[in-house]
């Protein structure tokens, strides 16, 4: 494969360029730190021994979003699977005081992300298909409280994906949408584990099996595919109650 | 901030004694989670405290998520990591490359900047030293904030305190070290038994005298003639014409899916069989090719099996005790065990080779003993307290990697290098800011 990897630098993103970039496939990195992006890229040249191309990619700024997939089709002379695992997270608590923060957040997990995948769309469709493979999360399988705002906009993110499904799949685009649950990132450092915390290598396997398959949803850990099944069934008068 | 309003939770080494309240910051960038963290740990796998924050401090930095490689030089071996990257992703990077690790403890879920704070040794001690002599050089983040490059060049106060300094001179961020070009990625093994203690001791410095890779197992529970009888294990890397052509496949583990009962290991269960081990290695020398996990890392295959001691735990009690008499010092220590009713569930036996430069660092010529026992409480405290007394009584010292109940004053009077190495700790840490539970119960630090 051929693959356009923004947010390959952190959490679940580094395992799963690894998986790719050990096996043989091609990889490009897009992110907004050029430092991180570097040891990132140099990290997995080492463990595979070919050559791995960087740019800049910002997705509070959707100005960079096509100079960077220009960039990345012509090293990698066009490219056949995107993935995108970038976004930002806080705190429920920290979004609802912090007006700046809330807009960064909702601007870079939904409408910016949306942004990208248009394009990549475009791009993907106009060579014959491909896969587009996006992170979105548990959170937008129902509102909870303490993740009511980037529940809402992982939510609209998980509906975008599920669309361009319906639409293009017959035209050769393969989406697949990740919906992690709880993994232990840096990204959840500050958070108590739950029961069913995933470690991203072994939720990296999952969903590169997933992306060879083009499966255009998958639950990581597995489990929480039911655990979901159930928070989504779950009365409101419950979820009014209980304090996740 | 982003802690203030977390639940209690709980840190533990790996023997599950001491269980602190403690919290892990995670993270990728370990410049970020290091600054005002009072120390680093890494996968946790020090049996005792040394990996737990001071009794007034619930927060250490977690390593294990900075696992980049940064360079490699396939000309010389050199590669330059973060310090979270773990052993076995390193090993199942290198082995297929014809490279390994110049020296390995007995577990690879160990992260390189564990292995360069507690200067690991490994079966091929007695040849190659500890694992920082193949250090080239460090990133630290020191108590100041700074971020400082040290090696035997450059700040090699910092560096040689560093190696072996259980992570109280600074946080180390990234380690560059030299890989070892192998010529295959198979060993070829032996393993002969002993009957007693003279003749095993005998039987593995023998072995070390040509063979790079040596280690016993033995009976800790026999008693009489048989006392201290046990199966010296001895390696090296097989050349090809010898090893299979495939690269050794991944090891199947099983796990221990929960802490088991404190009855599970008993006395009578372990010496049927160690009995049992001993008696079908049979007389005759064993020989053959065998899988470098299984020849370096046999516990592995059993993941979490801390949990079969118990909720009480256990601890390891490893000490060096110097050449000379060592076959008495050993066969001293089995008798002080059993005298307080000790009964290592585990024992392992190698020599070391010469002193290393690591200011702090475990091993020195002599006998190393590894013991591990269930933790029974003040009875426990006892029998270590009895231990080190010998161990001080021989000219030997102890493994801070691996303790959890040596007292302060025990410490001090078989380590003469601690005020050299404090002295360099407090050039750099003024403060006092660096610490662990290890290092206020051992050292003397300030919770």
């Amino acid at each position: 494969m051929k693959v356009v990897f923004l947010g390959a630098t952190k959490g679940m993103g580094r395992a799963l360029a690894r998986l790719m970039a050990q096996r043989g496939d091609q990889l490009f990195l897009l992110g907004r730190n050029p430092d991180e992006l570097q040891r990132s890229a140099r990290d997995l040249e080492i463990r595979s021994g070919n050559r791995v191309g960087i740019a800049s990619c910002d997705l509070l700024q959707p100005e960079t979003f096509a100079n960077a997939l220009d960039q990345a089709a012509s090293a990698l002379n066009g490219f056949d699977t995107v993935v995108v695992t970038a976004g930002l997270f806080a705190a429920q608590e920290a979004l609802e005081e912090n007006a700046l923060l809330r807009d960064a957040l909702l601007t870079a997990d939904f409408t910016n992300t949306i942004h990208f995948c248009e394009q990549a769309r475009q791009r993907l469709l106009s060579t014959g298909g491909g896969t587009l493979c996006v992170f979105s999360s548990v959170a937008g399988e129902r509102a909870r409280k303490p993740v009511i705002l980037y529940g809402a906009a992982k939510a609209g993110l998980s509906h975008y994906l599920e669309g361009l499904d319906h639409k293009f799949r017959a035209q050769g685009l393969c989406t697949v949408l990740v919906k992690p649950g709880f993994v232990k990132t840096g990204m959840t450092a500050g958070l108590p584990p739950p029961p069913f915390a995933g470690e991203p290598d072994a939720v990296a396997r999952i969903i590169l099996k997933a992306i060879d398959r083009g499966t255009p949803e998958v639950f990581v850990p597995p489990i929480w595919r039911w655990v979901m099944l159930v928070i989504r069934n779950l009365p409101r008068g419950v979820m009014r109650r209980i304090g996740f | 901030m982003r802690f203030m309003h977390l639940p209690v939770t709980t840190l533990n080494g790996w023997g599950r004694y001491p269980i602190t309240r403690g919290h892990e910051h995670r993270g990728e960038d370990l410049e970020a989670i290091t600054a005002g963290a009072v120390l680093t740990r890494g996968l946790g796998r020090s049996y005792g405290d040394s990996s737990l924050p001071p009794p007034g401090n619930h927060l250490v930095a977690a390593s294990s998520l900075a696992d980049r490689f940064l360079a490699f030089d396939a000309e010389t071996g050199v590669v330059r990591v973060e310090a979270g990257l773990s052993l076995q992703h390193l090993n199942d990077w290198s082995l297929p490359r014809g490279w390994f690790t110049r020296v390995t403890p007995g577990t690879q879920y160990v992260t390189i900047g564990g292995m360069v704070a507690a200067d690991v040794h490994g079966k091929n001690h007695h040849v190659d030293g500890c694992f920082g002599e193949h250090v080239v050089a460090l990133h630290m983040r020191v108590a100041d904030g700074r971020i400082v490059a040290c090696s035997d060049a450059h700040e090699a106060d910092l560096f040689r305190a560093t190696l072996g300094g259980m992570g109280l001179t600074g946080h180390i961020l990234e380690v560059e070290f030299r890989l070892r070009q192998i010529p295959s990625p198979w060993l070829w093994v032996e393993s002969e038994r002993f009957p007693s203690i003279d003749r095993l001791v005998d039987g593995v410095k023998q072995s070390s005298a040509t063979w790079p890779f040596t280690a016993c197992w033995m009976d800790g529970l026999s008693h009489g003639t048989a006392l201290g009888r046990g199966i010296v294990l001895r390696g090296r890397w097989a050349e090809p014409s010898a090893a299979p052509p495939w690269l050794p496949p991944r090891k199947r583990t099983v796990a221990v899916p929960f802490v088991l009962p404190n009855w599970f290991l008993n006395t009578p269960a372990v010496a049927a069989f160690n009995a049992l081990y001993y008696w079908k290695h049979g007389e005759r020398v064993h020989r053959g090719i065998s899988h470098p996990a299984t020849f370096f890392y046999p516990l592995d295959a059993v993941r979490d099996w801390n949990r079969a001691y118990g909720t009480r735990g256990f601890t390891q009690y490893q000490c060096v005790v110097p050449t000379s008499g060592a076959e008495r010092s050993v066969q001293r220590f089995l008798e002080v065990m059993h005298l307080h009713g000790g009964l290592p569930f585990l024992c392992v036996l190698k020599d070391c080779g010469a002193e290393g430069k690591g200011m702090l660092s475990f091993p020195k010529p002599g006998i190393t003993l590894a013991l591990d026992f269930p933790m029974r409480g003040e009875h426990t405290q006892r029998l270590v307290d009895a231990l080190n007394e010998a161990v001080i009584a021989q000219g030997g010292r102890i493994y801070l990697a691996k303790d959890a109940l040596t007292r302060a004053e025990h410490y001090r009077a078989m380590e003469p290098r601690l005020d050299a190495w404090n002295s360099v700790r407090r050039k750099w840490d003024p403060a006092g800011t660096l610490r662990s539970a290890q290092s206020v119960r051992v050292l003397g630090d300030q919770p």
